[in-house]
């Protein structure tokens, strides 16, 4: 367990070596900020809350988290470092824990900088702060399991490109079982299919927590989710 | 201290290692030679524990590789083929990370140990540049600092001199040499000189199988040419030199090519003083006289072909 804390460190710093990771955080912050403006006509409905950004979450975590995600096997696996790491000291899971929590942390840092958001909201009324902060909370676990998804396709690859499509084509797909859209699309299928399907979607299991509630159904969800991702990782790490 | 018991390795229908055992000592340097695709890499991997064998053993200092991963770990100093590193990193940044994970914590052995290693690999010039500006000889160096910071007893090296230059080969056998002793070391090459100028025992694999395991000396005793000589004389018929060497009773052959004579003996044992007498005997003008060249490219290609 002790390894977990050195390989956290330099994880976590390494996304600050380059300026790619600056971009990705000013990208996402402009997108967050700039759709929830834009779609939710946050001035113009004057309404205290934060749903139109919640609701777009899903969309922007399948772009922006693979970006972030993309990386963490498939560059040790194309650069060969991968054979430098895993001959260390240190077990497979204790090294996928700790480059899944280094990318975890960093989403962490983009998720904390959208508080200017909440600032506006606190400006423009009275907010109900309860549905606001269970909101970031799913917001965090569900981009673990976002990022645990990546963690699971960049190990297959050592083609970064590859590993972001396909981590975007499951997210995407998991986000879309849910998707009221989608849910109308199916209504030929029998209900209990559609709820069925619907139940293995971030959508679905994401909504109680913007509305200020904590199901254990949905914990369970994302943390399964996550776990199972990360355990595929060390599988296939391990071949 | 390493022993490795028939040991298996598949890629699919590949078999890229096919049943090989040796041993390893402390004190000994271990030439893994063969040509590309031969299974040298493979092999390594699986001693690392980075590879999982198909089948076999591998023991570390007696103790299992699949049993002790992590135990057996602490115990070797690897440097993987090409050397990978973290090259966003500075050279005291990578060498930190890998001390902490090494398990040393403790801020005045950390710097100890890798104020040791910039030492011994001549790192000092260029601790706080990062490693993807540094030249193929100094990429490589960190590589070995980074494999022999915990002083293991146990040091694995994949083709530690490929891509360098000779002055950085010289370099890095230097390197080699100075911390060989109290270590068992396995090295894989495929340079032949290298086996001399550094191992104690070489392991020739090709295909997947050990095909010889001795020392540099034996294995250039297996050479054709090994004590046959190499002479020209002035004065007389090829033909009345050729008869008289020919009668000898410890010479096999005798072959004339380009005006020298090739005078190979029987069991290769040194017939030196027996041919000079022979010559001298018959008072013919010796104009050349040396020991027939011999290296172990020769019998690589022979053993490998
Ligand atoms: N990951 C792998 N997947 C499939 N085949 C492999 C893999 N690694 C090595 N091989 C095959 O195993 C054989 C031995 O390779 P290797 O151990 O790298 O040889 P060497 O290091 O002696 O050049 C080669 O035929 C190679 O193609
Ligand atoms: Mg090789």
């Amino acid at each position: 367990m002790k390894q977990i804390v050195p390989l956290f460190k330099r994880e976590f710093l390494g996304y600050f070596r380059s300026p790619i990771a600056y971009v990705f955080l000013i990208v996402f912050l402009v997108v967050s900020a700039g759709l929830t403006f834009y779609l939710g006509r946050f001035f113009e409905s004057r309404v205290a809350s934060l749903e139109t950004f919640f609701n777009l979450q899903p969309w922007i975590y399948t772009f922006f988290i693979a970006a972030v995600g993309m990386r963490l096997w498939s560059e040790e696996r194309r650069s060969g470092t991968w054979e430098l790491l895993l001959t260390l000291p240190i077990r497979t899971w204790e090294a996928v824990l700790g480059k899944f929590l280094a990318g975890w942390a960093f989403i962490a840092l983009g998720i904390a900088l959208t508080f200017p958001l909440l600032l506006t909201v606190a400006y423009l009324g009275n907010p109900d702060w309860g549905p606001l902060w269970t909101g970031y909370m799913g917001s965090m676990l569900m981009a673990g399991s976002f990022l645990a998804v990546c963690s699971f396709t960049s190990a297959i690859t050592k083609n970064q490109v590859i590993s972001f499509v396909i981590s975007v084509v499951i997210n995407l797909g998991l986000v879309f079982l849910g998707w009221s859209v989608f849910t109308e699309l199916m209504s030929f299928l029998p209900l209990s299919w559609v709820d069925g399907l619907s139940n293995f979607s971030y959508t679905t299991h994401f909504v109680s927590f913007t509305r200020g509630l904590i199901v254990f159904k949905d914990l369970i969800f994302f943390l399964s989710l996550t776990f199972f991702s990360l355990l595929l990782t060390v599988i296939v790490l391990e071949h | 201290m390493i022993e490795v018991k028939s040991l298996y390795k598949k890629y699919g229908s590949i078999d890229a290692v096919n049943g090989i055992s040796f041993k390893v000592n402390r004190g000994e340097i271990l030439g893994f030679l063969g040509p590309n695709g031969a299974g040298k890499s493979t092999t390594m991997k699986m001693i690392t524990g980075f590879v999982r064998p198909s089948s076999g053993t591998i023991l570390v200092e007696g103790q299992d590789v699949q049993e002790h991963p992590v135990g057996i770990k602490e115990k070797i100093g690897y440097l993987p083929e090409n050397g990978p590193v973290y090259g966003e990193m500075t050279v005291q940044e990578f060498l930190r990370f890998i001390a902490e994970i090494r398990g040393f914590r403790d801020p005045m052995e950390k710097e100890e140990k890798i104020d040791r290693v910039c030492d011994l690999c001549r790192l000092n010039s260029v601790r706080h540049q990062s490693i993807e500006t540094l030249s193929k000889g100094f990429k490589q160096r960190v590589g070995f600092a980074q494999a022999v910071l915990h002083d293991p007893p146990v040091l694995i090296m994949d083709e530690p001199t490929d891509g360098l230059d000779p002055n950085q080969k010289k370099e890095v056998r230097k390197i080699i040499k100075a911390m060989a002793q109290d270590k068992a070391i396995i090295l894989s090459t495929h340079i032949l000189e290298e086996v001399g100028a550094l191992c104690s025992r070489v392991i020739i694999i090709a295909k997947g199988a050990l095909i010889a395991d001795e020392s540099p000396e034996s294995l250039l005793e297996r050479n054709r040419r090994f004590n046959a000589l190499r002479i020209q004389v002035d004065g007389v018929d090829n033909k009345t030199v050729r008869n008289a060497l020919r009668d000898l009773p410890e010479v096999s052959a005798v072959t004339l090519n380009d005006n020298y004579f090739e005078i190979f003996p029987k069991n290769k044992r040194a017939i030196e003083a027996l041919v000079l007498k022979t010559l001298r005997d018959n008072n013919w003008l010796i104009t050349h006289f040396e020991k027939a060249p011999v290296g172990l490219d020769e019998v690589f290609w022979e053993l490998t072909a």
